[in-house]
């Protein structure tokens, strides 16, 4: 029988501590799309992701009510569109006419991202994954829901570095076309080392060529629970403060899994995994900034800060894991810059910097989240930026990305403000010394020799 | 049996219980089980009902005690149990 201060321990994570499902993600199949006339091809783009995706808002927004859980986006991942436009894309153009269908059909249905105008470029590059990624500034600028991302390398195949190089002007060149808005156009690109195909967090998420037709994937978030929590340890070891941590995400995750079966059943496409992710947001204590100092640093960024980054981060799984039938994704704790009020003071005390945020995605869920940096940035640094993190995934067997966004017209210690869900960011410093001669060396990066697991 | 927690959080006074009661009777809800606590001159109430004779869908029902409770100051949750069997049951 339920307890009441069961019911009002709920209901107070929920209320007073920002406990919510933060994403319920639609993956939907387009290879059944495929078509050489690209105007054919729009046509049923458009078709199959209004026609899948009717019902997912009002579905969210119906369980969101029943069980009194905030489900905060409703978002639509679909196959990457490098391979679902080959054969009807013979130009960059062409690539852009793909994001603005997914634009419309993202609009008409409600959600606020679509994710999957993607490139899975790891080993090399087709013709059309090169002309999508080209098509990135373009497609990014002339479109609000589209989310892009790139996957450039991998434990298995190395670091495809001519990308990793492109991807520098690529990304200086979506900050360019949407300069009147802070570049926010970059904060729709991620690039990837190790991208899972099952990931529902934007800007990263596309529904992988492994999966079924549709797939609901969901993910749950609670920094804010997890803070509260963590204050009630304070002073105590760090057994009781791992056991604190798993305790609640194992309560998080089985909420995010009531959601993820609920919306499974009714939208009538399998469950695929629940991320056990710990997404902070602008709000006052959803922040994993606040975390960290909760267990007892001054601020992100001081001595300590990977380990106790490390320490929420496994213990998050470990809590996770059995509250869930299936996870996956990108599973941990974010550390996005903008999105994070903490994050944002640390930076601005000057307790945080990039390579200090690099070491901590060693041990974090993903990478270098929402950095803005100066918009006079040369485009080899932020190759080699990149680069770093492509290295730090792959020799480590987990995923990492970048999403850096160079502000046009600001300069280090000016704020950047991208308005609404993407927030606010301070721009950072960027090491000045140059890498120009690495990077344009070209070519491949071996994979190590830890991949040959055969 | 489809069962939901009502949740009443509020400055006690009379009649409190017996409105919610009433419009439960009314909408065919049966009461399963109720748990109050009154701490100063706050209460704090709890009960397990069974929706399935009620002709009203979810939205619509939980839309009306929610307003009930408006109307004396209280707010009321109403949600189905499974959530909280879901987090706090191994």
């Amino acid at each position: 029988m339920v307890d009441i201060f069961e019911v009002l321990e709920t209901n107070k994570m929920i209320k007073e501590e920002n406990l919510d499902v933060r994403t319920v993600t639609l993956g939907i199949n387009l290879m059944d799309c495929c078509d050489s006339d690209l105007k054919r091809l729009n046509r049923k783009i458009y078709r199959k992701v209004t026609t899948v995706a009717k019902n997912l808002v009002q579905t969210a927004k119906d369980i969101e009510k029943e069980y009194g859980i905030p489900i905060v986006n409703e978002r639509v991942s679909v196959t990457p569109i490098s391979i679902v436009g080959a054969s009807a894309c013979k130009t960059e153009e062409d690539f852009v006419s793909i994001a603005g269908t997914l634009d419309e059909a993202a609009k008409d249905t409600g959600i606020n991202f679509i994710g999957g105008y993607t490139a899975l470029v790891s080993k090399g590059m087709t013709h059309a994954d090169e002309l999508l990624i080209r098509s990135i500034p373009k497609a990014l600028s002339s479109t609000s829901c589209v989310c892009a991302s790139v996957n450039t390398a991998s434990t298995k195949d190395g670091i495809n570095m001519d990308v990793v190089r492109m991807l520098g002007n690529v990304i200086l060149e979506t900050a360019e076309l949407t300069k009147e808005r802070d570049s926010v156009g970059c904060a729709k690109l991620v690039v990837f080392c190790n991208a899972p195909d099952d990931n529902p967090f934007m800007a990263g998420a596309f529904h992988g060529v492994t999966g079924p037709d549709n797939v609901i994937n969901v993910g749950v978030s609670g920094p804010g629970v997890i803070k509260a929590a963590v204050s009630e340890t304070k002073g105590k070891s760090f057994e009781e403060l791992c056991e604190t941590i798993k305790r609640t995400a194992f309560k998080v995750t089985r909420m995010g899994q009531l959601v993820a079966r609920e919306a499974s059943s009714r939208l009538g496409a399998p469950f695929g995994i629940i991320d056990l992710s710990l997404a902070p947001t602008p709000a006052v204590g959803d922040s994993i900034a606040e975390i960290l100092i909760e267990m007892g640093l001054e601020f992100p960024g001081a001595p300590g800060t990977t380990a106790a980054l490390a320490i929420l981060n496994d213990h998050v799984k470990k809590g996770g894991v059995m509250a869930s039938s299936y996870v996956g994704g990108l599973s941990g704790a974010f550390i996005p810059v903008s999105e994070d009020q903490g994050m944002i003071d640390a930076v601005l005390k000057g307790a945080l910097t990039i390579e200090k945020l690099e070491a901590m995605t060693c041990v974090c869920s993903v990478g270098l989240d929402m950095i803005a940096v100066p918009g006079n940035t040369k485009a080899e640094s932020i190759s080699g930026i990149i680069a770093d993190e492509m290295a730090i995934g792959m020799i480590n067997h987990k995923t990492t990305a970048v999403r850096i966004i160079p502000v046009i017209g600001k300069k280090e210690g000016e704020m950047a403000e991208f308005g609404g869900l993407l927030g606010r960011a301070p721009v950072m410093r960027v090491n000045p010394f140059k890498c120009d001669d690495f990077i344009n060396r070209g070519g491949r990066i071996p994979a190590p020799i830890h991949s040959f697991k055969n | 049996m489809n069962r939901n927690i009502i949740t009443l959080v509020g400055k006690d006074h009379i009649g409190i219980i017996a409105k919610v009661c009433t419009y439960l009777a009314e909408n065919k809800i049966n009461i399963l089980d109720i748990t109050q606590t009154t701490v100063q001159e706050f209460i704090n109430m709890m009960m397990i009902v069974d929706t399935e004779l009620c002709t009203k869908d979810f939205s619509a029902m939980a839309d009306e005690i929610i307003e009930i409770g408006k109307a004396m100051g209280c707010t009321i949750n109403v949600q189905r149990e499974d959530i909280f069997n879901m987090m706090h049951k191994v």
